[in-house]
C-alpha cells in the first residue's frame, strides 16, 4: 500500500535533459518541485572520474550507463502479424539511466530541425500535391513553427554551451555554416571545434563537389564556457572516450554538467533517486492528474501528491507510463484510430566506409559531435520530385574515437580471427574512415507502442512492446542517400569503400541509434495527437509529456536539440501561461 | 583619511563595552549575531554533518589528539544555557570556559580574544535563540598527558596574549576592519600561521603557511612567489565569494570555509580582508632556481604531466579558469611545502561549490595507479615547470603522506 506523502506543486518524472531544464525553471517560478528518477544520482566528480572514465570494456561493452533490461526492458516485432520478444541486451538503441539520462553517454551533436520540419504534412502536400505523397506515411504537423521554437532552441544552446558555426543568422546567410538550417537569433555560445584529419579531408571533398560543409553542431565544447546558471564546463579534449561514456573533462553537455548542479543547490527542489514511477494518478473523471505513485529500491511504494505533473522519461517510458495511465486512448493501428503510441518512428542509419592506404587518420582521436557534415540531401533540402520517396539525411564524418576493443575496421571478406584478422586490423585502424548519413524516419500506420500481452516486469506491469519495420519510402531514401555519400567517398580517392545503405527489416541486435520517437506526439488535433503544441495532455491539463515522444516523425537530424527545445518550449508555456490560467491553453 | 581614522575608531572602540550591549534579544543585535557566526565559521567546529545547528559533534584531530566541537546550543544541561554573558566573553576572550577550566586552542580564543565585547554580545545573543538542543558532547578525548587542561595555564603564558583589537591609526577603516576580521574572528592564522612545537602561533610568521591535516594552508601574505602576491584584491575577493578565480579553485578545507562562511560575507567585508591581507609584507627571501628541465626526475615528470594532467590542467599548466587551477604560478605549487600537491594527487580532490560557481570540479586520485616516485617526479616537475621554482618532492615524502592517508 503506498504511503501517501505531503503535496507538492510540480512533480517531474525523470532527471534527464527534459526533466532537469524543466525543474530548474519551474523551480525559478518559486515552484515546490520533486522529481523522481528511476536511476541513481550521477555525478562528474564521483562517477566520471578521469581516472577511470575511459573504460571501454565497463562503459562500451558492458553498457554500465545504460538501463538494466532486468529492470526497464521492451518487446519487439516488425508487425503485427508477430509475437513480441523481450530485449535481454540493448542493442539497437542505448536508453539511459540515473540523472543525466540518455544526456550523459550521448555523441552531443545537437542540430535544430528545419523550419519546415514543424509543418511537414502540409509543407509537403503544399510543394508537390497530395498525389504525390507515398500512401503508407502517416505524416503529420507538429502543430508549431519556427518563430516558436527558435527562442526555445537559442536557450537550450545557451545552457549546453553548443559549439558550432551559425548558417543563417536573422535570414542572412553566414559563410561556413549550414546554409539549410532556419534562421537563428544568435550565433552560436562557443566557437566550432577543430576538426580532425578525416573530417577536414570530408569537407575538402564535399566542397569540390559543390556542397556546402560546416562543423557539425557539437555539445561537446570547443572552450571553457560558463552557462547562464553559472555552471563552467572545460573544452573537450578529443580523448575519443565519449559515445556510451559519461565526459570526464567536463566537456559534454548533460543535465548533470550543466543543470543540475545550480539546481541541487534550491532548497525548492528535491530530488528522489533509486526511484520508479509506477503510474500518473487520475482522478475519478480521468481529466486531472492528482501525482504520482512510485517505488523505492526497497520496494516501498509512495503516493506523491502534486498539482502539475511533468512526465519527462525517456521515449519509451514517457509512452509506457501513458498506457499505463489510461492517458489517452491506446492506439490502434487495425482502424488507425487513438493516439496513445501512434507515430512511432526511429532514424534510419547508413554510411560508407572508406578504406585507404596512404592515410594516417589517428583514428583513436575523436569526440561524438567532432566532425564535419553537409545538408544538401537532408530533408527537402534537394527536389524529390519523381524520386518516389520523401526526407533524406544528415551527411557527415564524425570519428566517436576508435576504442581498441569496439572498432576494429576490416574490409569486406577478412576473416573474423587469426593471423589474417591481426594483420588486416593493423593494416586498416588507422588508415580507415567512414561517412554516415543519419538519415529521416516518417511515421506509418503500422510501427506503434503498445502494452506486451505477454511480458511483465519485475512488479508486474506489462513491458513496452515496440512494433517497427523500415518503412518502403525510408528504404528508397537510404539508397538514394548512401548513393550521394558514396560520390562524394569515391571522390576522396581510397582504395575501396563499402555501401551500407539501410536495407531489409529492422534488426533488434546491432547498435543504429538511440533516437527513438513519437508515440504520443504533438499536434492540433486530438484525434490523432496526444499533446498540443505546449506538451500539455490533450486529456488531462494538467499533465505535461515531454520529450521526443512528441516528435510526429523524425527528420534526418540528432533529437536532443529539439527535446531541449521543447522542454523549454513547455517550460514557458507553464510559467506564462498555465500559472495564470490553469487549463486547457489550446481547446480541444 | 583622518576622518575615516577617527571612524574606526568611533566605531570599533564606541561598541566595545559590554556595557552598550544592549537589548540581548533585540532583532538588529541577534541578526548580526548570526552574521559573526558565519565570519567566524563557527559550525566548521561546532555543528557537525547532519547534526543540529551548534550542537557540537564536529571531531577535530590536532597533533595532540582529538578534541571535539562543544554543543554551544542554549541547552542548560549540555549547552551553554546556563552561560552569562560574561562567561561567554571570558571564554571568546580569555579561553576559559563557565566553570573556570582552560579551552584547549583549538577554539581559536587566542584570535577571538581580538573581538570587541559587542560582537561577543551579539554572537552571544544570537546563540542564545537557536533550538536548545539536549546532547553531551565529550571535548576533550586528548590522550594523557595532554587531557590534563592545567597544562593550559602554562601554554598561554607562552602563545597567548589578551586584548581586543586595537585599531592602527595610521591605516583607514577599510584595513582596520579587515585587520580585525583577520585576526579576530574569521581566526586566519588558526591554519595559515606556522606553529611551533607545543603549537602555539608563530606571530612573527602570521600567515605565512602552515600544514594542517595533511593540507598546506598555504602564505596568505605578499609574497609573490609562496604566497597571494600576484592576485589582485578583485581576485582575491572572487576566490573567497566565489570559491574560485582566474588562478585557483578552492578545495580542501578552505572550500568549506568558502561554502559555510566567506561566500556569505558581505562584499564590504570581503573587500577589507582583501585589502588588509595585499598589505602584509611577503617573505624576503629569494626564489630558488629551478630545476634543468634535463634533470631525470623533470623527464620522466614531464612525461606523466602529459599522460595524466594535461587534459585538464593543459600544456602548459595554465588551467581553466574557474574549473581547472592554473599549475603556473600557483602559490600552492611554488610553495616549499608539498603537502597538499602530494595530497591531491594521491587522493583527489572535490572543489568548494557556491551558488556562484557552481559546478564543484574535482581532481582524479592516482594513489591507485602511480607509484610514489610517479607522483615525486610528476610534483617535481610542475613544481619547476613554466615559471614555478620549487624544492624537488622526495618519493619517501609521498610514500610518508600515502600511509597517513590509509584509512
Amino acid at each position: 500500500m503506498a504511503v501517501k506523502l505531503p503535496r507538492k506543486d510540480v512533480v517531474v518524472i525523470g532527471l534527464g535533459w527534459a526533466g532537469s531544464i524543466i525543474a530548474n525553471e519551474l523551480t525559478d517560478e518559486g515552484l515546490d518541485v520533486v522529481a523522481i528518477e528511476r536511476g541513481p544520482w550521477r555525478d562528474t566528480a564521483r562517477d566520471f572520474n578521469i581516472a577511470t572514465a575511459a573504460d571501454e570494456l565497463r562503459y562500451n561493452q558492458r553498457q554500465e550507463l545504460m538501463v538494466r533490461p532486468a529492470q526497464n526492458a521492451i518487446t519487439v516485432r516488425n508487425n503485427a502479424s508477430q509475437t513480441a520478444l523481450p530485449m535481454r541486451n540493448w542493442g539497437s538503441f542505448h536508453p539511459g539511466n540515473g540523472t543525466g539520462g540518455a544526456g550523459n553517454h550521448w555523441a552531443g551533436i545537437t542540430f535544430r530541425f528545419g523550419p519546415d520540419d514543424f509543418r511537414l504534412k502540409s509543407y509537403l502536400t503544399e510543394k508537390y500535391g497530395a498525389a504525390a505523397m507515398p500512401e503508407e506515411l502517416t505524416l503529420q504537423d507538429w502543430g508549431t513553427d519556427w518563430a516558436e521554437m527558435e527562442p526555445h532552441y537559442a536557450s537550450f544552446d545557451r545552457i549546453a554551451g553548443i559549439s558550432g558555426k551559425a548558417g543563417n543568422l536573422n535570414g542572412v546567410i553566414q559563410e561556413g555554416g549550414n546554409p539549410f538550417e532556419g534562421p537563428r537569433s544568435e550565433e552560436y555560445p562557443t566557437k566550432p571545434m577543430r576538426q580532425p584529419y578525416g573530417p577536414t579531408l570530408f569537407a575538402e571533398a564535399a566542397r569540390k563537389l559543390g556542397y556546402k560543409p560546416f562543423p557539425v553542431p557539437s555539445a561537446l565544447l570547443s572552450e571553457a564556457y560558463t552557462n547562464p546558471l553559472g555552471v563552467t564546463m572545460g573544452p573537450c579534449t578529443f580523448c575519443g572516450f565519449c559515445t556510451n561514456y559519461g565526459c570526464a573533462n567536463y566537456s559534454k553537455a548533460s543535465a548533470i554538467t550543466t543543470v543540475l548542479p545550480a539546481l541541487v543547490r534550491k532548497s525548492n527542489f528535491t530530488a528522489v533517486t533509486n526511484s520508479e514511477v509506477l503510474r500518473v494518478t487520475l482522478d475519478r473523471s480521468g481529466t486531472r492528474a492528482t501525482g504520482v505513485v512510485y517505488v523505492d529500491s526497497s520496494g516501498q511504494e509512495w503516493e506523491q501528491p502534486a498539482d502539475l505533473v511533468v512526465v519527462s522519461a525517456f521515449t519509451f517510458e514517457n509512452v509506457r507510463l501513458m498506457l499505463l495511465s489510461g492517458v489517452g486512448k491506446p492506439y490502434d493501428p487495425a482502424t488507425n484510430s487513438g493516439s496513445t503510441g501512434r507515430n512511432y518512428c526511429y532514424q534510419t542509419a547508413n554510411s560508407v566506409q572508406m578504406f585507404f592506404d596512404d592515410k594516417n587518420f589517428n583514428s583513436f582521436i575523436g569526440g561524438g559531435a567532432v566532425g564535419m557534415g553537409i545538408d544538401e540531401f537532408n530533408n527537402d533540402n534537394f527536389d524529390h520530385s519523381g524520386l518516389g520517396f520523401f526526407g533524406g539525411g544528415s551527411i557527415r564524418v564524425t570519428p566517436i574515437g576508435a576504442a581498441p576493443i569496439g572498432s576494429r575496421p576490416t574490409p569486406p571478406g577478412t576473416p573474423r580471427w587469426g593471423s589474417k584478422w591481426k594483420s588486416e586490423t593493423q593494416k586498416a585502424y588507422l588508415s580507415t574512415m567512414s561517412i554516415g548519413c543519419e538519415a529521416s524516419s516518417y511515421a506509418i500506420r503500422g510501427n506503434y507502442l503498445s502494452l506486451d500481452p505477454t511480458y511483465k516486469d519485475r512488479l508486474g506491469r506489462p513491458l513496452l512492446r515496440v512494433t517497427f519495420d523500415f518503412p518502403e519510402n525510408d528504404l528508397k531514401m537510404a539508397q538514394y542517400c548512401t548513393s550521394r555519400v558514396a560520390e562524394i567517398a569515391r571522390a576522396m580517392g581510397p582504395r575501396q569503400i563499402v555501401e551500407r545503405p539501410m536495407k531489409g527489416h529492422w534488426n533488434s541486435v546491432p547498435y543504429q541509434s538511440s533516437h527513438v520517437v513519437g508515440g504520443f506526439v504533438m499536434g492540433t488535433d486530438p484525434t490523432t495527437s496526444s499533446v498540443n503544441k505546449y506538451l500539455q495532455a490533450w486529456d488531462v491539463p494538467n499533465l505535461f509529456v515531454v520529450g521526443a515522444s512528441a516528435f510526429p516523425q523524425n527528420p534526418g537530424y540528432n533529437p536532443t536539440g529539439t527535446v531541449g527545445a521543447l522542454a523549454f518550449k513547455a517550460a514557458d508555456a507553464i510559467r506564462t501561461l498555465y500559472l495564470k490560467a490553469p487549463g486547457a491553453l489550446v481547446p480541444a | 583619511m583622518r576622518k575615516s581614522v577617527l571612524l574606526a575608531l568611533a566605531i570599533l572602540g564606541g561598541l566595545s563595552a559590554a556595557a552598550q550591549a544592549g537589548d540581548q534579544t533585540d532583532f538588529v543585535t541577534v541578526e548580526r549575531g548570526r552574521y559573526l557566526a558565519v565570519l567566524g565559521d563557527c559550525a566548521a567546529c561546532h555543528t557537525a554533518p547532519g547534526g543540529k545547528p551548534f550542537a557540537g559533534g564536529v571531531p577535530i584531530e590536532t597533533p595532540f589528539g582529538r578534541l571535539v566541537g562543544a554543543n554551544i546550543t542554549p541547552d542548560r544541561e549540555t549547552g551553554i544555557g546556563d552561560w552569562t554573558l560574561e562567561d561567554f566573553q571570558r571564554a571568546m576572550s580569555e579561553g576559559v570556559a563557565k566553570g573556570g577550566y582552560h579551552l584547549y586552542g583549538a577554539m581559536p580564543y587566542t584570535a577571538y580574544t581580538k573581538v570587541t565585547a559587542a560582537d561577543n554580545a551579539a554572537l552571544f545573543a544570537y546563540l542564545k535563540t537557536l533550538e536548545p538542543v539536549h546532547s553531551e558532547v565529550e571535548t576533550n578525548q586528548l590522550p594523557f598527558p595532554f587531557n590534563i587542561r592545567l597544562s593550559l595555564f602554562g601554554w598561554n603564558l607562552l602563545n597567548f596574549t589578551k586584548g581586543e583589537y586595537v585599531p592602527d591609526p595610521k591605516r583607514d577603516a577599510e584595513w582596520n576592519r579587515g585587520a580585525y576580521l583577520v585576526q579576530g574572528l574569521a581566526h586566519c592564522g588558526t591554519c595559515h600561521t606556522p606553529k611551533n612545537v607545543i603549537g602555539g602561533d608563530k606571530n612573527d610568521q602570521f600567515l605565512k603557511g602552515n600544514v594542517v591535516d595533511g593540507w598546506l594552508a598555504p602564505d596568505i601574505t605578499g609574497n609573490a612567489h609562496e604566497g597571494i602576491g600576484k592576485w589582485s584584491v578583485d581576485e582575491l575577493i572572487d576566490y573567497m565569494k566565489d570559491g574560485a578565480n582566474r588562478y585557483d579553485i578552492a578545495s580542501g578545507p578552505m572550500a568549506e570555509v568558502v561554502e559555510k562562511s566567506s561566500s556569505q560575507w558581505t562584499d564590504a567585508d570581503l573587500k577589507a580582508v582583501a585589502t588588509y591581507l595585499k598589505s602584509l609584507d611577503g617573505s624576503p627571501t629569494a626564489p630558488p632556481a629551478p630545476l634543468a628541465a634535463s634533470d631525470p626526475r623533470m623527464v620522466a615528470g614531464r612525461a606523466i604531466y602529459e599522460d595524466r594532467c594535461s587534459g585538464c590542467h593543459v600544456g602548459k599548466g595554465e588551467g581553466i579558469a574557474g574549473l581547472f587551477p592554473k599549475l603556473a604560478a600557483a602559490p600552492l605549487v611554488n610553495n616549499a611545502d608539498p603537502a597538499s600537491l602530494i595530497r591531491v594527487v594521491l587522493a583527489g580532490s572535490r572543489a568548494g561549490a557556491t551558488d556562484a560557481r557552481p559546478t564543484g570540479p574535482s581532481m582524479p586520485a592516482f594513489a591507485w595507479n602511480l607509484k610514489d616516485e610517479d607522483v615525486a617526479n610528476l610534483l617535481t616537475y610542475v613544481r619547476n615547470s613554466w615559471g614555478n621554482a620549487a624544492p624537488p618532492v622526495a618519493a619517501g615524502e609521498v610514500a610518508k603522506l600515502r600511509s597517513e592517508l590509509q584509512p
